[in-house]
Order: C-alpha cells, then structure tokens, then sequence
C-alpha cells in the first residue's frame, strides 16, 4: 500500500497497458505503429519494476536501475529499428508490414 | 646384443621407400643395383646374426633359447594386454632370415637382368623390397599380433607384384583371386587369435610357446562341439595359415598367381611366402602339441592330402610354371604332414626338424627351379612345354642347375632334397606304415613329374624356334649357379643340432630302412619319366588314355575352381546375395526411401504455416504463450 | 480517497485511454503524439512514486528522445494527413480476443496472489545514491552494467547508421 495506492492496482493497470500493446503489435500494419505498440509494452514492463521496487523493496533500488536500463536498451532498440524502418522503405516504398514476406517458405 | 637385427627388417623397407618415392628421378638400372645392395647387406647381416646365434649367444646350457633381440610396444591396450613389435630369435627365425635374405636377394640380382626393359622396372623393386620387409617381419614377430600385421602385409606385396602386369586380364584376375582367397582364409586366423588371446590373455609368443608356461598349462578352455577352445583357436590359425601356404582346399589361387614375373613366383610363391603358413604352425608346435593335438591331426590330414593332391595334378599340366606351382603345394603339404607327425622333444620332434629341414633346401632347390624356369621361358618366350624341346644344347647353364634341382627335389643323394625328404620319411615311418608308403608314393610322383618336365624341356622333340634361343646373361645365371650350389650342399648341414622342437639340439641319422625305398622310388620315378619323355613316345597319351576320366580330372584340377565357382556364383550369389540385396533394396532402402517421402509430404502440407506473415507468427507465438499460462494455472496444478 | 489514489486513477485514466488511442488512431503522427501523452503520464506515475531520477530520464529519454525520433521517421516515411488503412475484421477480433483472455489471466493471477505489505519510507530517493550505485563494483553496484549499456548504445548507434546509409550501387 502507497499511501493509498495498492501494488494491485499498479500492475493492473501496466497489465492493460500491455495487453494494448500486444493488440496493436498485432493489428497494425504500419511498422512505425507497429514499434510504437513495442514502446507501450516496454513501458508497462517499466511501470512494474518500479511498482515492485517501491511497495515490496523500498530499501534498494534495484527496480528503478532495471528501469533505467531498459529505457536504454529501449532508446538503442528504437534507433536501430527506425534505421531498419528507413532502409525497408527505400526499398519497398512503403512499411507495410504484410509486404514484408520475402523469408516465406 | 641382437639389436642391430631389426635393421635386417627395416633395410628393405627403406629400400621400399627409397625406390618407390624417389626411384623416377634415376635410370631404371640404378633402382635394380640399390635393391639388390641393400638386401645383400640385409643378407649379411642375417648370416652374421646366424652366426652369432648358433655358435656365440644362442646356447644357454644344452638348449638354443629364444632372445629377443629388439622391442617396443607399440599399442597399449592395457597394463597385461599390449600389442609389442620387435625381433624374436630362435632357431627357426634365424633359420627363415637366412633362407628368405638369400632367395631374395639372389631374385632381385636375377630380376636386374630378367626385367631389363619391362615397364615397371623401379616399381618391381620396390614391390620387392616392400615383400621382403613384410616377411622378415612376419619371422621375426615376437608376438602373434606382430605376425598377423605383417601377414596382411605379405598379402598385400603379393597381391601386388602378381598383379604386375595389370594391364593383362589374367594377372588382374589372378591377383584378385589370391588376395580374396587368402585374405578369406586370413579371416579364420584373425578369430583364432581373438580365440586364443582371449583364452590366455597374451599374444607374447615367448608366454604362449613355452611348454611350462601358462597358455599350456592352464587348460584349454570350455567345449565346443566336443573340441576345446584352444583347438577351436589353433584350428582357425591354421586355418590361415593353410590360405597363405595353398592347402587343399585353399590351394586355388596358388597355380593362378604364377600370371606375375617369374622371378616373384620364385621368391614368394616358392620360397618364402607360401611356406608361412608352414612356420606358423612351427612356431605355435607347442601349443598345438600340447593343448590342441586334434588340430594337429588336421594339419597331418590336410598336409598329406594335399601333398598326394597336387603331385597327382602336377603329372598332368604343360605350363611349366603351373607344374612348379602345384609341386610347390605338394611339397609345402609334405611339410606340414611333417609337422602333423611330430612329437616334442628332442628326438621325439624328429617331424619337426624334418618340417624345417625340407623347407630350408626346398627354398634353394625351388627357387632355383623357378629361376631356370624364367631363363627357359625369357629364351623361348613360352610357358607351354609343347614348345620346347632339345634345349639342352642352347641353354647349358640352365640344364646343369635345372638338372641338379630336379635330382634334388627327387632325393637323389647327396643332394639336399634326398637328407630332408628322408628325416619327413623317417617321421611318418616312426608314426604308421601307411604314411610311409603315401609318403613315398607322393617321392615317386614326385620325381616322376619333375623329370617329365626336365626331358620335355631340354630333350624329347627338337623344336623349331623363330630365332635360336640364346643362354641367359650373366647377372641371371650367376644366381641359378649359386642357388644350385645350395641345393646341393644344403643337405650336409647338420640340421638336427641347429633346429629343434625344444631348442636341444641332438643327432639325426640316416636310418636305411627309409632311405633305400626313398631313394629306389625317386630313381624309378625319374627313370619313367625318362622312358616317357626322352624321346618323343606315344606312351604318355597311351596311359593318359587308358585313364580316360580321372586323367581328365586332375587335367582339370579335379574341378576345384569350378566347385568353387559353382557355390559362389550360383548358391551363394543366387540364395545369399540375391535375398539380401533384396532386402538392402527394398526394406532398408525402402524404409528410408519412406522417410523421407514423408517427410516431403508433411513439409509440402505445412509449408502454408511458414508465410512470412510477421504478426501471424507474433499471434501464434502470445497466444502460445497464453496458453501455457491457462495451462499452468489452471490445469496443471500438481 | 486519498490524494494519491486520485492523482493514480487520473494517471491511469490517461494512460489506458491514450493507449488505446495509440493503438486505434487511424492517423499515425496522432498516434505518435498519443504515446507521447502515456508516456507523459508514466512519468507522473514516477514522480507519484518519488522516483524523481527516473521520472526526469523517462521525460527525456523517452518523451524527448524516442517519440521525436518517431515522429522524425513518420515524418520521412509518410504524408502528414495519411490515414492508415482499416485492419481486416477476423484480424482485429483475433488480436483482440488474445489480448482480452491474456489480461484476463494475468489480472486474475495478480487479483488471487497476496502481496506482503510492506512500510515505506516517507523520504524521497537521494541522487548521490544513485550515482554511488551506478559506480560502485561492489553488492548493488552496477559499474558493470553501465559500461556494458555504454557499448550497446555506441553499437547501436554505428549500426543504425551503417544500416541506413545510402549505399553506392
């Protein structure tokens, strides 16, 4: 309990923000969108560690550094994808992800 | 002390290396002359070792011992089981480094003129060279693994040089056959050491010979169908040993393998490789005396049988070389009839000493034989003795020795067949009457054979050659006038006090109750062969005709190559080969073949799956995921 | 209610709502902008925490950083009015089925399992910790994985440009 706040409702609200998230990794087409959706999850993943950190263990902060880690590997992740993202489309024009199936069988 | 003997063995097979790898880059002559150097100082290095052994070293108290002269293990199995190679020295090693030295470098000085202008002529050397090694290690094998090694070995340089000529259909064929048979046969010695080692823990040959050791003493082993497990073993080494020495019924590829040059044909199918088998069997006596006399009865039965076999077939074929092939054989049997009649001791191993004997002069007297056959041949450039005749004034050299090695091998005393011949006689005479007189019905036939070949070739009928046949060189007939000084005066050595079952030596003696019908039998042979053959008679088509059938069946071997080839061809290949190929064919093949037809199917049915469709896999994989987590919380909860 | 559980359910209500917007806008740079607002709102949630730290490196990292560099890359892939074209129906009902039973199960698991409770201190976290941690080699030390983190973005960073460069053919 944080001065109020119990640690259920944290991690239920990072479950939706989730669950969003895999519903628009799997709907949308657009890989910008698509990415867009993967920053979401990792964001809730975020908000668990840090919900974590502070009702269970407030005396070390192992949660917020895993946080921060994250949010770097996130911020190397997005930049390596975005210059994926431009290369597909110098290629194929567009960045529909349904147009990207040349690894099929 | 003896240390320096391996280089008797490893000179040849540097030779063997020399002129193999580095032969091309000289004259054809230089590889002849560097061959036949180095197996002379091989040569006199075994004479030196002879000496040292039997009149310096060799004798602890009474007895000529066993020394081994140089080892080092080679493969080690475990702290008791290690497979050593090194040089062993006994009487009967010395004894085969001598003769095999001696034939063979006398075989390559001969080569150096009978080869002259073959095509080939380095590789000849060297296959020679590679031979002489691999029997000079066989003899002196200190243990029985050593000797299997090398025995491939011979089988391999044999299968070589018979194959010489691989541009001929015959010799391929010939050398195909003897290294299938032999190989087949070598199989049945490989199980008799597996048997043998595994029975006694020891492949040494000093633990396994000694008569107070523990391979003897210890038992033979459980029953098996009646015999024991030691005579199982001892009967699957001789087994080989009857491949490499041509016993009935292995005998097949002997008369075959004289398709190489006649000079191989003296060395290894005269001399030395085929009476292999011959030493094997001395070399295991104790063994087979002690723990295994049934086998030892088989070698008697098997030697004897084959002896009277082949002298009876000899009698019947024109290629001289064949002649000479199948008197091989019966005078290989007649040694291993000796050895089969032998008892162990002293003067008790009179079969023994008998054994060894006939197979020192026997090298000397058939080799030479063998030699003055290729001088015969390389002058009238025929094997068939229909085209020879009267040669005795073109070729006089060659007569003389021929001559000499034909009253030798007959046992016309003093010449050195006559002393060995007798002690065999004397053996068989002390065990029954009836293997004396086989004995010396094989003598008659045996001198009657050798001299219808003599008359034929250097009397009977003159010939009309297409050029006059000319006497051999020089560096061709000095061996044949050495090799018939051995065959003469071989006999005068004193073999009793050299070469024994036990090692003591005692004194044999010319017993004349054998002797005499020895000697009236060879001269009443000889002395048919001679109203045969001396001048052109009828007489020989006269009996072969009153023969009718069985003259036609030892013309025609007695069938054994048509027997054998009736039961590969037609049982084995058609109710063996055929089922099984089937089987290959249609279950195994058929059963992969299956695979991966389903394989295929299932992967052309599911290869929809694989679409490339980015977020199907995504959805397949979460709701994977989801799934397993339904299942874990809520089925699967132990 | 507590002031906290108010400003938590404002949060909350932010993130869900703009998440799905996120994830539903038709208009991509609206999306963009959408997830900067979740975003945003995280990072009133670390501030509601006292994670001030993290609060200030979610704004800029994260809101400054990423969203910018998306929005760049919409920007350079797309026109500024397109709208995205409607997902297939069987689609969207599959993918949202898998998200309902997936937050079905995890918020039933999170509602059954009883967390301890533990009391929390009042003072907000201290920043020299911080940097202590992030230097120290010794226990909760993370020298170790912020040299590893520096290799990783300088990787990064050669790769995205190695990847997007022109190429000569």
């Amino acid at each position: 309990m944080f001065e109020g706040v119990p640690l259920t409702w944290f991690l239920i609200l990072a479950t939706i923000m989730f669950f969003v998230g895999i519903y628009g990794f799997l709907v949308r087409k657009n890989l910008i969108t698509i990415l867009m959706s993967l920053e979401l999850i990792l964001n809730s993943v975020n908000i668990n560690f840090v919900a974590f950190n502070k009702l269970l263990y407030p005396e070390h902060l192992e949660g917020m550094f895993f946080t921060v880690f994250i949010i770097a590997v996130a911020a190397a992740e997005a930049s390596v994808a975005i210059a994926i993202i431009i290369n597909i489309y110098r290629r194929l024009v567009n960045i529909d992800v349904e147009n990207m199936k040349e690894m099929k069988y | 002390m003896f240390t320096y003997t391996v280089w008797i063995v490893l000179i040849p097979f540097f030779l063997f290396i020399l002129i193999g790898f580095f032969g091309h880059k000289f004259k054809p002559l230089v590889s002849g002359v560097v061959g036949t150097s180095g197996l002379f100082a091989s040569m006199a290095l075994s004479y030196y070792t002879a000496y040292q052994y039997f009149f310096v070293v060799g004798k602890t108290g009474d007895v000529f011992g066993k020394i081994i002269g140089y080892n080092t293990v080679w493969l080690k199995l475990t702290e008791k089981l290690h497979i050593d190679l090194g040089v062993l020295l006994d009487p009967i090693s010395v004894m085969m480094l001598i003769v095999i030295t001696t034939v063979s470098f006398m075989v390559h000085l001969y080569s150096i003129g009978y080869m002259q202008g073959e095509k080939g002529y380095m590789r000849f050397f060297s296959m020679l060279s590679l031979f002489s090694f691999s029997m000079l290690g066989l003899v002196v094998a200190t243990n029985i693994f050593q000797m299997y090694i090398f025995w491939e070995l011979v089988g391999v340089s044999s299968y070589l040089l018979i194959g010489f000529y691989y541009t001929r259909d015959t010799a391929v064929a010939a050398s195909k056959k003897a290294f299938i048979v032999t190989r087949f046969a070598d199989l049945g010695f490989l199980i008799g050491i597996l048997l043998l080692s595994f029975n006694t823990g020891t492949f040494d040959f000093l633990t396994l010979t000694d008569p107070n050791g523990v391979a003897i003493t210890q038992g033979s082993g459980i029953m098996f169908l009646g015999l024991s497990t030691m005579t199982w073993s001892m009967i699957f080494i001789f087994m080989g040993g009857a491949g490499k020495s041509a016993m009935f019924p292995l005998h097949i590829w002997l008369p075959d393998a004289m398709e190489g040059p006649t000079p191989v044909s003296a060395l290894i199918h005269a001399a030395t490789m085929v009476v292999a088998g011959v030493y094997l069997v001395a070399r295991m006596f104790p063994i087979f005396h002690f723990s295994a006399p049934v086998a030892l009865d088989v070698v008697m039965c098997v030697g004897a049988f084959s002896s009277i076999f082949a002298a009876v077939i000899a009698c019947t074929q024109y290629d001289i070389k064949r002649v000479l092939a199948y008197s091989t054989m019966s005078q290989i049997g007649l040694m291993m009839f000796a050895l089969g009649v032998s008892g162990y001791g002293a003067e008790e191993g009179l079969g023994f000493m008998a054994s060894m004997f006939h197979l020192f002069t026997h090298a000397f007297f058939k080799a030479l034989l063998f030699l003055a056959a290729g001088a015969i041949i390389h002058a009238v450039h025929s094997n068939y003795m229909n085209d020879m005749g009267g040669l005795r004034k073109h070729l006089p050299i060659t007569h003389i020795t021929f001559l000499i090695a034909c009253l030798s091998i007959a046992g016309i005393p003093p010449l050195a067949g006559f002393f060995s011949k007798d002690e065999i006689l004397a053996a068989g005479h002390e065990k029954s009457m009836m293997l004396f007189i086989l004995g010396l019905i094989i003598s008659a036939l045996t001198a009657f054979y050798m001299f219808r070949l003599y008359f034929s070739i250097f009397w009977g009928k003159q010939q009309q050659y297409h050029h006059t046949p000319h006497e051999a060189p020089k560096v061709m007939t000095i061996p044949l006038i050495l090799l018939a000084l051995g065959a003469v005066f071989a006999g005068f050595i004193p073999f009793s006090s050299f070469v024994t079952s036990d090692g003591k030596p005692f004194a044999s003696h010319i017993d004349f109750a054998v002797a005499i019908p020895a000697v009236l039998v060879g001269v009443l042979g000889a002395l048919t062969a001679m109203m045969f053959y001396m001048k052109e008679t009828n007489i020989p088509e006269t009996i072969s005709r009153s023969l009718g059938g069985f003259y036609r069946a030892a013309f025609r071997k007695f069938y054994i190559d048509e027997i054998y080839l009736f039961i590969t061809k037609k049982i084995l290949f058609n109710y063996v080969s055929r089922p099984v190929a089937w089987f290959d064919r249609h279950i195994v093949d058929g059963s992969m073949n299956g695979i991966s037809y389903v394989t295929n199917e299932v992967s052309t049915r599911i290869k929809g799956m694989q679409s490339g469709q980015l977020q199907q896999y995504a959805w397949i994989f979460v709701s994977g995921a989801i799934g397993l987590a339904l299942a874990f919380i809520y089925l699967w909860t132990l | 209610m507590t002031n906290n559980q108010i400003m938590f359910f404002i949060f909350s209500a932010v993130i869900v709502i703009f998440s799905i917007l996120t994830v539903t806008s038709r208009r991509i740079l609206r999306a963009a902008t959408f997830l900067l607002f979740v975003l945003v709102s995280t990072a009133g949630l670390y501030f509601m925490l006292r994670f001030n730290f993290l609060a200030a490196i979610q704004l800029t990292l994260y809101a400054g950083g990423i969203v910018v560099l998306i929005i760049f890359s919409i920007l350079l892939t797309s026109h500024v009015g397109a709208k995205l074209e409607q997902p297939g129906l069987a689609k969207v009902i599959f993918s949202a089925l898998t998200a309902l039973v997936g937050a079905a199960v995890a918020i039933a698991a999170i509602l059954q399992y009883k967390f301890p409770e533990t009391v929390i201190p009042k003072e907000r976290t201290n920043i020299e910790d911080i940097g202590q941690a992030l230097i120290s080699t010794g226990k909760y030390g993370y020298a170790l994985p912020f040299e590893v983190i520096s290799i990783l973005l300088l990787a990064a960073m050669i790769g995205s440009i190695i990847i997007a460069k022109k190429r000569k053919d």
